[in-house]
């Protein structure tokens, strides 16, 4: 039985994991010491927690009642209306699936683009093999906003301003750290799979295809999960290269919002919600892969 | 001599299969990264609105940043935002990270708190806490007056305390990564470690002091930097409180710089801060990994 690295380092965290959860709570037995434990921690996920049910109760609240002193979190007066109301304010239909689909498109072409520059990093020779790998390297230090103007310009040039090809093409063809995350990764698969492969009469597609592509599983879904959250809440591209509401993304959909509707708090808050709620709800259910996948992504690095 | 003639010939396959495999991404590297990086650093030395002829005006740029008193004042905004932030970060993500790995089988569930505001989008993160900094509204200045503070301050519009309410808006919201990556690197503590300090008779703050912390160091290290670049680029918050018309003394380095490209079309001058921005950048991550010698401690 061979193994990648990455599986090794999966399972690593397996165990770690479970090592942990027997260390905490040993069978179960009750220790004094839990006590002052369990109620810091639930006081700092209430302190985490109590700000999102304060937008969601506000959202079903009549706007007289935000002005109540003391404020109370629950409304007395249920009015989900204010949902309707957000909903009809701005095109929050078409900003889901702008965003949906921005955020889909470029995650997955960045998938494919850094896996194949990682292989031909970790496995094949060409000549400034080295070199440019360290301009990729050095890449990761440089401010995006020291590119934007320039980006911007030749966004001007190629009439991709106020389209979603300026927000797609650049970062699915350039993710300095996703080529260099995925090369640790390639680097770790035993060479003997290749050249057995390689044996057979396979070409370097097929390799790259049938061999490297499905051990890079662990490393692709954490990067996948990284691009796609990155993608969804990105606020500085879509703000500067886009100007028509039909093209907006929920991020500039809730600022525009915040705009037209400034007095109109409970209607502002339904917004927020609807933004919000489908990421928490996704990131609820699959909470373990998308912490495990953002860790592996930073201690790579 | 047919088989060198071989050799070669399979080399040079070789080598275009290693290029054609890169070509997308090294496609993005020139257009998208080493083109613009050229492209704004001659523009750094350029007077241009984006339409009209560019001239070449030396260095009156970066002489002119200097004499901005609003970029003045947003450099020091900017600093102090990071003076404040980056520590509050590490320090808040350590302790809870310390607490959150004794809970055992609780660990996941503590999580999903301190996770979720990090996959919410700074947007949505800036309207929740634009209604609970909200003289009017805000539920935290309610709380303040009941427990005996008559006049707590409008947060956002107080010039004292505009970046620290800025700030614990960031520190709420990116807590949940900080204690991600600290639990990791706890995790990789080995136990037997803590049982011969046990053993020997060491207090908890000895274990944290001697062992925790230096075994932690590398964390501690890619989290300093990493953090201190992000928070040298804060726009998002800044721009969805306050728009365009933010206070100067709520300015931060990239408000000016969005500001002076994409609504004066000053591309040369904005160029210029960006160039500034990067070197600042530079020397900061350059003196973290010199200090790293003093106190970073590698396991292998």
């Amino acid at each position: 039985m061979t193994s990648s690295s990455s599986e090794i380092a999966a399972r690593d965290l397996e165990a770690a994991r479970r090592k942990n959860a027997s260390h905490g709570l040993r069978g179960g037995r009750f220790k004094p010491s839990w006590i002052p434990l369990h109620l810091l921690l639930v006081a700092g996920s209430l302190a985490m927690f109590v700000p999102f049910l304060w937008m969601l109760f506000s959202a079903l609240k009549p706007l007289d009642e935000i002005f109540a002193q003391p404020p109370k979190l629950l409304p007395k007066l249920w009015q989900p209306q204010n949902f309707v109301t957000a909903w009809q304010g701005a095109d929050f239909a078409r900003a889901y699936f702008n965003s949906v689909y921005i955020a889909g498109l470029v995650t997955v072409l960045t998938l494919i683009t850094c896996s194949m520059a990682a292989y031909a990093f970790a496995r094949i020779r060409f000549p400034g093999r080295k070199v440019i790998f360290g301009i990729f390297l050095a890449t990761l230090m440089v401010p995006f906003q020291l590119t934007v103007i320039p980006l911007y310009v030749i966004m001007g040039q190629l009439r991709w301003i106020d389209t979603h090809l300026a927000l797609i093409v650049p970062p699915a063809l350039f993710n300095a750290f996703g080529v260099f995350l995925l090369r640790q990764y390639v680097r770790g698969i035993p060479l003997e799979l290749e050249e057995a492969a390689s044996i057979d009469g396979a070409g370097r597609v097929r390799i790259f295809t049938t061999i490297i592509l499905p051990l890079l599983r662990t490393p692709l879904v954490a990067l996948g999960i990284f691009v796609f959250l990155g993608q969804w809440n990105s606020f500085f591209s879509p703000l500067i290269f886009l100007n028509s509401d039909r093209n907006f993304t929920i991020p500039l959909v809730v600022n525009q919002f915040k705009g037209a509707y400034s007095s109109d708090w409970t209607s502002l808050m339904a917004a927020t919600t609807m933004a919000a709620l489908p990421m928490l709800l996704i990131f609820i259910i699959a909470q373990r892969q998308i912490v495990q996948g953002i860790a592996l992504s930073g201690s790579k690095t | 001599m047919a088989l060198a003639v071989d050799v070669k010939r399979r080399r040079r396959t070789e080598a275009l299969w290693g290029y054609a495999f890169l070509t997308p991404q090294l496609i993005g590297l020139i257009a998208f990264m080493v083109g613009p990086l050229v492209f704004a650093i001659v523009l750094s030395f350029s007077s241009w609105d984006g339409l009209g002829s560019r001239t070449f005006v030396g260095l009156q740029n970066f002489i002119g940043v200097w004499q901005n008193a609003q970029l003045r004042q947003s450099w020091l905004n900017t600093a102090w935002f990071t003076a404040l932030q980056v520590p509050g970060l590490l320090i808040t993500g350590f302790f809870f990270a310390f607490f959150i790995q004794k809970a055992g089988r609780l660990t996941p569930f503590y999580r999903i708190f301190f996770f979720a505001p990090q996959v919410t989008s700074t947007v949505a993160v800036g309207a929740i806490w634009l209604w609970l900094l909200n003289p009017d509204i805000s539920p935290i200045n309610s709380l303040l007056k009941s427990l005996g503070l008559p006049n707590p301050p409008d947060w956002l519009q107080n010039p004292r305390t505009a970046i620290p309410a800025i700030v614990v808006v960031s520190i709420w919201q990116g807590l949940g990564y900080m204690i991600v990556m600290f639990v990791a690197g706890l995790q990789n503590i080995s136990p037997t470690l803590m049982e011969a300090a046990d053993i020997d008779g060491a207090s908890e703050w000895q274990k944290l002091r001697r062992i925790t912390v230096p075994l932690l160091s590398p964390t501690i290290l890619f989290l300093s930097i990493t953090s201190i670049i992000g928070s040298f680029q804060v726009f998002d918050y800044i721009y969805f409180f306050f728009d365009t018309t933010a206070p100067a003394n709520a300015h931060t380095i990239v408000y000016d710089i969005v500001n002076f490209a994409f609504r004066q079309f000053k591309f040369g001058f904005a160029a210029a801060i960006a160039v500034y921005l990067f070197l600042i950048l530079l020397a900061l991550t350059g003196l973290q990994f010199l200090a790293q010698k003093k106190w970073v401690h590698y396991t292998e």
